[in-house]
C-alpha cells in the first residue's frame, strides 16, 4: 500500500497523459464506426502520420530559424491536423467509398491495406530524409515541473517530476474533446452527423448530402488523430512508422470499452485504459509479489476490457436506444 | 403541366426489376393515392421518385427531369418523402429530428416559423421536444415524421403507409391531418394498404399490381368499382 501510494501522483499524471492520447485517437475510431460501421484500421497510421508531419514541420521551422514556442506548436498542430484531415478524407474517397455497398469485410481488408501503405510510405520518406526510420524530433517544452514529496495520513508520497509538456498534452486533448462534444451535440452539421449514423437513407431524404457528412466525419476524426500524433511526438520524443499499430489497437479497445459509436464513451474508455495501463506498469510487480512485471501491463488492460464486455457487451456507455415501431 | 409526372418508369433492385412501366401524374393541390397489395411496388415507386433506387424512364417535377439526381438534391427541389415505418432518427431528440427536416435552411428565424406551423398541426409534438425520437409511441412518431417532412416546406408530400401499425383511432387522426394539409394547399401522393380510407380522402387513385399500374380513376369511381371492392376493400 505504502509503495503504491508513494508513486500515485506520477502514475496518475502519466496515466492521464497516455489516456488523453488514447481518448482522442479513440474518437476517430468511434466516429467512423458510428457512421459507416467500419473499423478504420488505418486510423492508427493517420495518428502516426500526424506525429511525423509534426516532427518534419518542427525540423523545418528550426532550419529556417524560427523559435520554438507556444505559437509554433499551435501552428504545427493546425497544419498537421489539416494535412492528416485531408489524408483521412482522401483515404475514404479512394479506399472506402467505392466499397460502401460491398460486404462489411471488404472495406476492412482495404483499411488494413492502407495501414501497410502508410507505414511503408512514411518509413521510406523518413529513411530517405534522415537515414533512419526511427526519428527523434524537436521538443518545444523541455523543462520539468517538480512536485515535492509529501505525506498523507502517515503515508509518504514520493517526489515526482512532470514534463511541462504533459500539461500541454492533457490540456489540448481535453480542449479537443470539449469542442468535439459541443460540435456533435449542438451544431447543425454535428446533428446531421448523428442523423446519418442512425439512418443514412432517411438523412438523404431530408436533403442532407450524406457523402459530405461522411467526408466531414473522416476529416474531423483524422485531424484530431493527427494532432494527437504531434502531441505524442512531443511527449515521448522518439517516433517510428509503427507507433500507430499498437497505439491504434489500444485506442480501438478504448472505443469498444466505452461503447463503439459513442463519443463520450470513447473519451472515458481512453482515459480509463491509459490510467489502468500506467497503474499496472508501476504496480503489477508489487501486487503480485514480483510474479508479474511491468511488461504485463497490456494484459492487465485487456483483461479489464474482457471483463467489462462479458457483463456489458455494448460497452460502458453503449446503450441501445429503445425503438418502437 | 403536372407538378409531378412519371413516364414509363422501370426500377431495379440489383438485377431484379421491381417496377415495369409505371406512368402516373399528380396535379398541383391534389391528393393522389397509390394503392395495391403488399409487394406490388408502391414503396418502390416513391423510392424511384426520390432517387433511392436505380430507375430508367423519365420523372418530371415542375417540368424538369429529376431521375438522375441524388436523393438530397431531389429533397432540395421540394419533394418531401415521409418513409415507410416513419424512420425517425431514434437517438435524436424530437426537436433535432425536426431541425434535420430543415437542414437546407440557413435562416434560424425561418426554422422557428416552420416549427410553429408543424406545432399547429401536431400540438403533441411540441410537448415532446426534448424527448428522444425513439422513445415515442408509433402514432407520435408518425406525427413527427410528417412534421419533419413539413419542415422542408415541400411542394409535394410523399406519404408511405402513414397508417401502418397504428390503432384505428390514431389512423383517423392522421388522415384528418392529411386532409387538413391538403386543404391548406399541400399536394400529396399517398401510398396506402388501407385502400378504403385512402380513397375516401383522395381525389384520384392508381391501383398498382406486380409493378405495373392496373387501374386509374377518380377516387369515388374506384371506391365503387366491384373488382377493387373485392381485392382491396374487403
Amino acid at each position: 500500500m505504502q509503495e503504491i501510494l508513494s508513486t500515485l501522483p506520477q502514475v496518475l499524471l502519466d496515466g492521464l497523459t497516455l489516456g488523453a492520447i488514447y481518448a482522442v485517437v479513440a474518437l476517430g475510431y468511434t466516429m467512423v464506426y458510428g457512421i459507416l460501421e467500419l473499423i478504420n484500421f488505418a486510423h492508427g497510421e493517420i495518428f502516426m502520420a500526424g506525429a511525423f508531419i509534426g516532427t518534419a514541420l518542427l525540423f523545418t521551422f528550426v532550419d529556417i530559424g524560427l523559435a520554438l514556442n507556444w505559437l509554433t506548436l499551435i501552428l504545427v498542430l493546425l497544419l498537421a491536423s489539416l494535412l492528416t484531415g485531408v489524408l483521412g478524407v482522401g483515404i475514404e474517397r479512394i479506399a472506402y467509398r467505392p466499397l460502401r455497398k460491398a460486404p462489411k469485410l471488404i472495406p476492412l481488408i482495404s483499411a488494413v491495406g492502407i495501414s501497410f501503405i502508410l507505414q511503408d510510405l512514411v518509413r521510406f520518406i523518413a529513411e530517405y530524409k534522415t537515414g533512419n526510420y526511427i526519428v527523434t524530433g524537436q521538443t518545444v517544452f523541455e523543462n520539468k515541473i517538480a512536485i515535492p514529496a509529501f505525506s498523507i495520513g502517515g503515508y509518504d508520497v514520493h517526489a515526482s517530476a512532470i514534463k511541462s509538456n504533459t500539461l500541454v498534452v492533457i490540456g489540448i486533448a481535453v480542449l479537443i474533446m470539449i469542442v468535439l462534444d459541443i460540435f456533435v451535440n449542438r451544431t447543425k452539421w454535428g446533428i446531421a452527423m448523428r442523423a446519418v449514423a442512425q439512418d443514412r437513407d432517411t438523412a438523404a431524404l431530408m436533403g442532407i448530402n450524406v457523402n459530405k457528412v461522411i467526408a466531414l466525419t473522416f476529416f474531423i476524426g483524422s485531424a484530431i488523430g493527427g494532432a494527437t500524433g504531434v502531441l505524442y511526438a512531443q511527449q515521448y520524443a522518439t517516433i517510428n512508422p509503427f507507433i500507430g499499430f499498437i497505439l491504434g489497437l489500444k485506442a480501438f479497445t478504448a472505443a469498444v470499452l466505452g461503447g463503439i459509436g459513442n463519443i463520450r464513451g470513447a473519451m472515458f474508455g481512453g482515459l480509463l485504459i491509459g490510467l489502468l495501463e500506467v497503474f499496472a506498469a508501476a504496480n503489477l510487480g508489487i501486487l503480485t509479489g514480483g510474479a508479474l512485471g511491468a511488461e504485463y501491463k497490456d494484459v492487465f488492460a485487456f483483461i479489464i476490457l474482457i471483463l467489462v464486455l462479458i457483463f456489458k457487451p455494448a460497452g460502458l456507455f453503449g446503450q441501445a436506444v429503445k425503438e418502437k415501431v | 403541366m403536372s407538378l409531378l409526372q412519371l413516364q414509363s418508369i422501370r426500377s431495379f433492385y440489383g438485377q431484379i426489376e421491381a417496377l415495369h412501366d409505371i406512368s402516373l401524374h399528380v396535379q398541383q393541390g391534389e391528393i393522389v393515392t397509390l394503392i395495391g397489395s403488399n409487394g406490388a411496388g408502391k414503396s418502390t415507386t416513391l423510392k424511384a421518385i426520390c432517387g433511392q433506387v436505380k430507375t430508367t424512364g423519365t420523372i418530371l417535377f415542375e417540368g424538369n427531369e429529376i431521375q438522375s439526381q441524388p436523393p438530397h438534391t431531389i429533397a432540395e427541389l421540394g419533394i418531401a418523402h415521409v418513409p415507410e415505418g416513419r424512420r425517425i432518427f431514434p437517438g435524436l431528440t424530437v426537436k433535432e429530428n425536426l431541425e434535420m427536416g430543415a437542414f437546407q435552411v440557413k435562416d434560424k428565424k425561418q426554422i422557428t416559423e416552420r416549427m410553429e406551423r408543424v406545432f399547429q398541426y401536431f400540438p403533441r409534438v411540441k410537448e415532446r421536444l426534448s424527448q428522444k425520437g425513439g422513445t415515442m409511441s408509433g402514432g407520435e412518431q408518425q406525427m413527427l415524421a410528417i412534421g419533419r417532412g413539413l419542415m422542408m416546406n415541400p411542394k409535394i408530400l410523399l406519404l408511405d403507409e402513414p397508417s401502418m401499425g397504428l390503432a384505428p383511432v390514431v389512423v383517423e387522426q392522421i388522415f384528418e391531418i392529411i386532409q387538413k394539409l391538403n386543404q391548406s394547399g399541400m399536394t400529396i401522393l399517398l401510398v396506402e394498404q388501407n385502400a378504403y380510407q385512402a380513397l375516401q380522402i383522395a381525389d384520384r387513385g392508381y391501383v398498382i399490381q406486380t409493378g405495373s399500374i392496373a387501374l386509374q380513376d377518380h377516387a369515388d369511381v374506384l371506391l365503387g368499382n366491384e373488382q377493387i371492392r373485392e381485392a382491396y376493400l374487403a
